[in-house]
């Protein structure tokens, strides 16, 4: 599998911060590819390097196996889709879809003939003569993927385009987006800060924090693997005890805290005497398990029914340090919750939980 | 009307209204009817006004039209207006664009106060600036003298002097509008069209320039018809060939004491003002009130 962009040791520097640290990366040709972190994690300043609207300060991105060093937005064979669209207001639909291929200097009969194909691809057959303003969110939205799509680009960068959109709407066009992807085969590589969506949409995420790479994997690999403290607290929800390393043995580690010891799986510069944490999901923290290990007391303090689920909120009695708790209960198994207000047993086993390095 | 009243009550509403009305009939009607009045008059001693002589004619208009070079000197203001206009626009747009998207906000306050200090001063002294600068023997001709540009000093007074201190004078009244209308363009616009391919020329042509449209007709219609109404400039900066309608209107009004036919001319420029201000309008695909906006 080829590489469609390829970031080799890359660096931000603004006059007085470093917006990206010493990265690389690679992007394989053909897949949806997020990259995940809060705002103000240097993702969109990534994008816009790979757009060329920023040069990066050191390092070298190829796209194609092209160096794209000197060369400039509009010569790069990247399209963007911007958070706020960037619709040309005073033209057409069919004349901002078309706009790229007005450049490229085609004639106009041919024009309004590839921006009506382009129309019926985002299902918005014989809305060429409408004015973007005339147009719904959701419609805007395509009209948009549409422009980028119309210059055949070989990569489709996407700035969080689905942030200004409500739930509903917001996730009818992920699938979309999804579609449309594997339908064209073009490479995207899609900003959030949105864990869900990247889940939800990527053949692989790269999950980036302070201008750090922390991570890049499959979805699955994110949820169950996390490689850092960062991307087990970020990406999905999770329970958190922290404490000392007292032993490892194979791939798992014995972690001492407030609360008990606790036995993980562990990632392999982890060491005996340093800080660290244990993750464990909501839904691998269940009631009743027999093994001896990994169990603690708590009390549960409220029930938020989600529909497939229940969210139990519980916490872990401490004079100094008391642990909050969060259980997943399949609604068949709700007659089991523990009520509110009552101590019950809960515990998991080692193989779900993940011992990280934490300062 | 009803609305005026809704919001502001009765009386208020009522105050507001007659102070527009004052403004429409005393300082806008009343005048340019009187000058009207007085341009279709013949020129008569006090005592034979409203005697068999007096009346409404076109005498003072056919006057102009059949005068050997006055009617020339009205095309020529029209001509040399329409250029100032022009090269005010052409210095404005690259200053008002890199303010408007460029600059960092420090950089445009400061550009701004220094583009605003000069209007500080009295015009007639920002004439006289220009009117040292382009002296034959003034510090320009050395300057270029020195520099080796030139071989010896050119005199500047004359249609070139008009053109550069009319511009000079009325830089702000074209460069505010634009500046205005371009900072409101959302950035996003000019990445997405260099994204997709664009070159600087075809972003300005296709997202730039429509977008501050309303400034630029706007801007050219303030430039157009100060510059068309000026009498300070050429005064100062002018040669003998190079004279300006508003001089001849002066000239009737108080060297010949001909008011009638000065008002006549006057009430040309007025007409042609309000042409020159449609036809850009239309030209821009502008209306009235969104310019005026």
């Amino acid at each position: 599998m080829t590489n469609t962009v390829s970031l080799l040791d890359v660096e931000m520097r603004f006059a007085a911060s470093l917006a990206i640290r010493r990265m690389s990366l690679e992007v394989r040709s053909g897949e949806f590819f997020s990259i995940l972190g809060p705002s103000g994690c240097g993702k969109t300043t990534l994008l816009r390097m790979i757009a060329g609207f920023l040069q990066p300060t050191a390092g070298r991105i190829f796209i194609d196996g092209q160096d794209m060093r000197d060369i400039p937005a509009n010569r790069r064979s990247t399209a963007m889709i911007f958070q706020s669209l960037a619709l040309f207001p005073l033209m057409p639909v069919w004349e901002n879809i078309a706009f790229g291929l007005e450049v490229r200097g085609m004639s106009k009969a041919r024009r309004r003939q590839e921006a009506e194909r382009l129309l019926e691809l985002i299902a918005l057959p014989g809305y060429g003569e409408r004015m973007p303003h005339e147009l719904s969110g959701g419609q805007r939205q395509r009209v948009a993927i549409a422009r980028a799509l119309a210059i055949e680009p070989k990569v489709l960068l996407l700035d969080e385009p689905l942030s200004a959109l409500d739930l509903k709407l917001r996730q009818r066009m992920r699938a979309e987006l999804r579609d449309l992807q594997k339908r064209t085969g073009v490479t995207f590589i899609y900003i959030t800060h949105d864990q869900s969506e990247a889940l939800a949409m990527s053949d692989r995420v790269a999950v980036m924090s302070a201008g750090e790479l922390q991570q890049v994997g499959e979805p699955l690999e994110l949820y169950t693997n996390p490689a850092t403290a960062f991307v087990a607290e970020f990406v999905g929800e999770n329970n958190i005890m922290s404490g000392t390393v007292v032993d490892t043995f194979g791939d798992y580690a014995v972690l001492e805290g407030a609360h008990g010891r606790f036995v993980g799986r562990r990632s392999a510069n982890l060491q005996p005497q340093m800080k660290a944490r244990l993750y464990v999901r909501p839904e691998s923290l269940s009631l009743n398990r027999q093994e001896p290990e990994n169990r603690l007391t708590a009390v549960s303090k409220r029930f938020d029914f989600e529909g497939a689920f229940a969210t139990a909120h519980a916490v872990v009695p401490h004079d100094s340090d008391p642990l909050s708790v969060q259980l997943a209960i399949p609604h068949q198994h709700l007659g089991e919750a523990p009520d509110i207000g009552k101590p019950f047993v809960a515990g998991f086993s080692r193989q779900d939980a993940v011992v990280l390095a934490h300062e | 009307m009803n609305e005026i009243t809704q919001r502001f009550g009765k009386h208020l509403g009522g105050c507001f209204i007659l102070l527009v009305l004052f403004w429409l009939a005393g300082l806008v009607l009343v005048p340019n009817l009187t000058m009207l009045d007085f341009a279709l008059r013949p020129n008569l001693p006090a005592a034979q006004l409203g005697g068999p002589k007096d009346g409404y004619l076109l005498d003072n208009f056919l006057y102009l039209w059949n005068h050997p070079s006055h009617g020339w000197i009205f095309l020529k203001t029209v001509w040399s207006s329409a250029l100032v206009t022009v090269l005010t626009f052409v210095i404005c747009y690259p200053i008002a664009y890199w303010l408007g998207q460029v600059s960092t906000p420090r950089q445009t306050s400061a550009l701004l106060v220094l583009l605003t200090v000069p209007y500080l001063m009295n015009e007639v002294l920002r004439g006289l600036s220009w009117y040292i600068i382009l002296a034959f023997d003034g510090p320009l001709n050395a300057a270029l003298v020195h520099l080796g540009l030139l071989s010896e000093p050119v005199r500047w007074y004359g249609d070139g002097g008009v053109l550069a201190g009319m511009a000079y004078a009325y830089l702000l009244f074209m460069l505010l509008p634009i500046y205005n209308a371009v900072s409101t363009l959302d950035h996003a616009q000019i990445d997405a069209a260099r994204d997709l391919g664009a070159g600087t020329v075809r972003i300005h042509r296709r997202v730039v320039l429509p977008h501050a449209k309303v400034g630029i007709a706007t801007g050219c219609v303030f430039t157009f018809m100060l510059a068309a109404g000026s009498y300070m400039a050429p005064a100062l900066l002018g040669a003998p060939g190079s004279r300006w309608f508003t001089q001849l209107i002066y000239d009737w009004f108080f060297e010949s004491g001909n008011w009638n036919r000065g008002a006549a001319y006057g009430v040309t420029l007025l007409v042609l003002c309000l042409i020159a201000v449609l036809g850009m309008l239309r030209l821009f695909q502008v209306n009235l009130t969104s310019a005026v906006k």
